[in-house]
């Protein structure tokens, strides 16, 4: 359990990462560490029976999550010609306190809501919700589209991990083909992103401004 | 025949990339389309058993959308035959601000409709809650290229609010997913499965305050990709900015594919014995997606976001009808088939009439029947019976999801859904029928005779949406009935 819980808490580090750092690349490259330690998870939740379920889990989330992903961001912002640094809405410090009111919530809310007994172990639901409300303000709070890929990430890895202790039995093809749904996800909108630097050249999407009423 | 259902298009989209020839491709298209729809209307004949290890299963519900999409796609497929041949590739200017572009190939635009129907396939003959989340999700990215088939400024930032809003909105309903599987979770028993077969019976014995927040996710979340207000933002957007056909099977078979996650959570819900909270829920934001509607379809200028607003619009009255219950789930399904039908046709109509005037504005698309009478003539009938004017079908469906709200004792609900009603209609009847009189603006080059492919898809599916409007077929009544139980008893 020791180690589970030293892995959560790095998860919840890497979330506040996300919102403190000023480089776009640095934020790439955040994404495989948070990729590395959730494929940790579904070993560490496996119960005693279903170890064969866990590793697959586990290797398909570390090839996606730790290793595709991170190669796809890095490939496009090679590819891309922009400015390194994250334009944020929302200051770097005011959304670093916004991560961190949300870590506190999401704290206060596990001692509130009645968990099934023995389903999630402790940590895992505000470490979950921390990521998911990081990637919703990545999603918002920054000017280039790229960041809105990566807080997406970051939101659906939040939910991956919420879900990981009821993934249990069976259908391993399942959550593979969730796994699957979210790489192409990404993989189409880093073309999107490649035809948005062509077209505008910028992937600010503070740009888009001829559509609306 | 329900194994081979998503395969049919899955091996026509193999087929696309295969060719050489732009003809051939077209014709994989239009038999893609014809052999899915005689399939589907198989298995109406035909009961069929699950497949794939229960993962697909045909209900009533799921058949009527399914049989929507197919149908439709058939009508677009047929008017993309003739639609293709004019977008000749090489490059373009676009009209709305001169800058040069180039449209995509057309060998992926063919694919990903058919991949898109696949996906959509998945989502209606799906009763497991995560197979139907993975092809909702494939439902957004084969569409996404869709969208950006013209590749100018403005489809581009359609199509990436679409992936956006979309993608975060069915994360949401993934949530929603898991929270449903902690409601359910039992730690002695088989493990969380997300057949409906399995939850609807303990459904009763769930905890309830998650099944509260599994329904609230997944509404948000579906309901980003269905349309409803105030997640409705990327509908006027990729609804403008795709061409016609594109639009007519986002706004007819895709919003309702959305709209059937929702009605499965619905179904737990109700088999739960929580139908007043999750029906609060949907008269809230059906009551507020027609509200909005209401605001933009005045004073709007694009006639193609007018008919998106318009979805907007129609989406809510689904929303609405279900959370009612009772005899308006009926009227619900009801008018889902009518609206299909309709937008469907309104909108391969709206690309007969961008196609002669090179303008998505209603004050200078004038003339139209001078200009193309067909089309006008379609134009005019479409507008009336999206507006619900006897005696087409739209009219009947709202009347009875009216009559059940009064029925079952929702004056406000009634009062609202009829001032919305009166403010789209009045909003919708001037831009359009300025359209349609009016001299022919001065530079508009010479209108070609009009192409049965052009006018035949639209003129059939206003036929039909008529014919429901004048008389509904005792087995047709019977089955919306049957998907209409199937929802509220959480069968």
């Amino acid at each position: 359990m020791e180690l589970f819980e030293s892995v959560l808490v790095a998860l919840i580090c890497v979330n506040l990462a996300y919102l403190a750092f000023t480089r776009l690349r640095t934020l790439a490259r955040l994404t495989a560490v948070q990729g590395i330690l959730l494929a940790w998870v579904p070993l560490l939740c496996a119960g005693p029976g279903d170890h064969g379920h866990a590793l697959l889990l586990a290797l398909a989330v570390l090839a996606i999550k730790g290793i595709g992903f991170p190669w796809l961001l890095a490939r496009t912002l090679s590819r891309l010609e922009v400015n390194p640094v994250i334009e944020p809405y929302l200051g770097f410090n005011l959304s670093l306190v916004a991560g961190v009111a949300g870590l506190l919530f999401s704290l206060w809310l596990e001692t509130r809501l009645p968990f099934p007994p023995g389903l999630f172990p402790p940590l895992l639901f505000p470490a979950a919700l921390t990521s998911i409300f990081t990637g919703l303000t990545l999603v918002v709070a920054r000017h280039k589209a790229l960041t809105q890929v990566i807080g997406y990430l970051a939101a659906e890895n939040g939910i991956f991990l919420l879900g990981t202790p009821l993934s249990g039995q069976g259908s391993v093809w399942l959550e593979l083909s969730v796994l699957l749904d979210v790489f192409v996800a990404v993989f189409v909108m880093g073309i999107a992103l490649h035809h948005i630097s062509k077209t505008f050249e910028s992937i600010d999407v503070g740009r888009f401004c001829s559509l609306r009423d | 025949m329900l194994e081979a259902l998503p395969l049919v298009p899955l091996l026509a989209a193999l087929l696309v990339l295969a060719l050489a020839a732009d003809g051939p491709r077209r014709a994989v298209l239009v038999a893609a389309g014809l052999v899915h729809a005689a399939l589907v209307a198989g298995t109406f004949l035909v009961p069929q058993a699950p497949a794939y290890g229960g993962l697909l299963e045909l209900d009533a519900p799921g058949q009527l959308f399914l049989a929507l999409a197919s149908g439709l796609f058939l009508a677009a497929a047929i008017y993309a035959a003739g639609y293709l041949r004019h977008e000749t590739p090489g490059p373009k200017q676009d009209f709305q601000d001169g800058a040069a572009f180039e449209n995509a190939p057309e060998r992926i635009f063919t694919m990903c409709l058919c991949l898109f129907l696949a996906a959509m396939t998945v989502v209606c003959a799906t009763r497991n809650l995560s197979v139907l989340w993975v092809g909702i999700e494939a439902t957004t990215l084969s569409s996404a290229p869709l969208i950006y088939f013209h590749r100018h400024r403005r489809s581009l930032e359609a199509t990436w609010k679409y992936l956006v809003i979309c993608s975060v909105g069915i994360a949401l309903a993934l949530l929603g997913n898991i929270l449903f599987s902690v409601a359910f979770y039992d730690p002695t028993g088989p493990g969380a499965s997300m057949q409906l077969a399995d939850m609807l019976p303990r459904a009763g014995m769930a905890a309830k305050p998650w099944l509260k927040a599994a329904f609230i996710f997944i509404l948000v979340g579906y309901g980003s990709k269905m349309g409803l207000a105030p997640m409705h933002n990327w509908l006027p957007d990729a609804h403008s900015q795709s061409p016609s056909l594109v639009s007519a099977l986002l706004s007819g078979a895709l919003l309702n594919c959305a709209f059937l996650g929702i009605l499965r959570a619905e179904q737990v819900l109700c088999a739960a014995g929580m139908a007043d909270f999750s029906g609060e829920l949907l008269v809230l934001f059906g009551l507020i997606s027609m509200g909005t509607a209401a605001i933009f379809v005045v004073g709007q200028g694009d006639y193609k976001r007018l008919l998106a607003y318009s979805s907007v619009e129609h989406m809510g009255i689904l929303a609405l009808g279900v959370g009612i219950g009772g005899g308006a789930t009926f009227g619900a399904m009801l008018h889902a088939v009518n609206h299909s039908l309709t937008k469907g046709a309104l909108f391969l109509v709206s690309g007969n009439i961008l196609a002669l005037y090179h303008t998505r504005s209603c004050h200078d698309a004038r003339g139209l029947s001078r200009a193309l009478p067909i089309t006008s003539a379609l134009w005019m009938a479409g507008f009336l019976a999206i507006v619900g004017s006897p005696p087409f079908g739209i009219f009947v469906s709202e009347l009875t999801i009216l009559k059940a709200m009064l029925a079952g004792g929702h004056p406000v609900a009634a009062t609202l859904y009829l001032v919305f009603l009166a403010i789209i209609f009045v909003g919708m009847s001037a831009p359009v029928a300025r359209m349609v009189q009016g001299p022919l603006p001065p530079a508009t080059r010479q209108p070609a005779p009009e192409h049965w492919l052009a006018v035949a898809p639209p003129l059939a599916l206003l036929a039909a949406t008529l014919v429901f409007g004048l008389y509904l077929p005792q087995a047709m009544t019977a089955f919306l009935n049957r998907a209409a139980a199937a929802i509220s008893m959480g069968g």
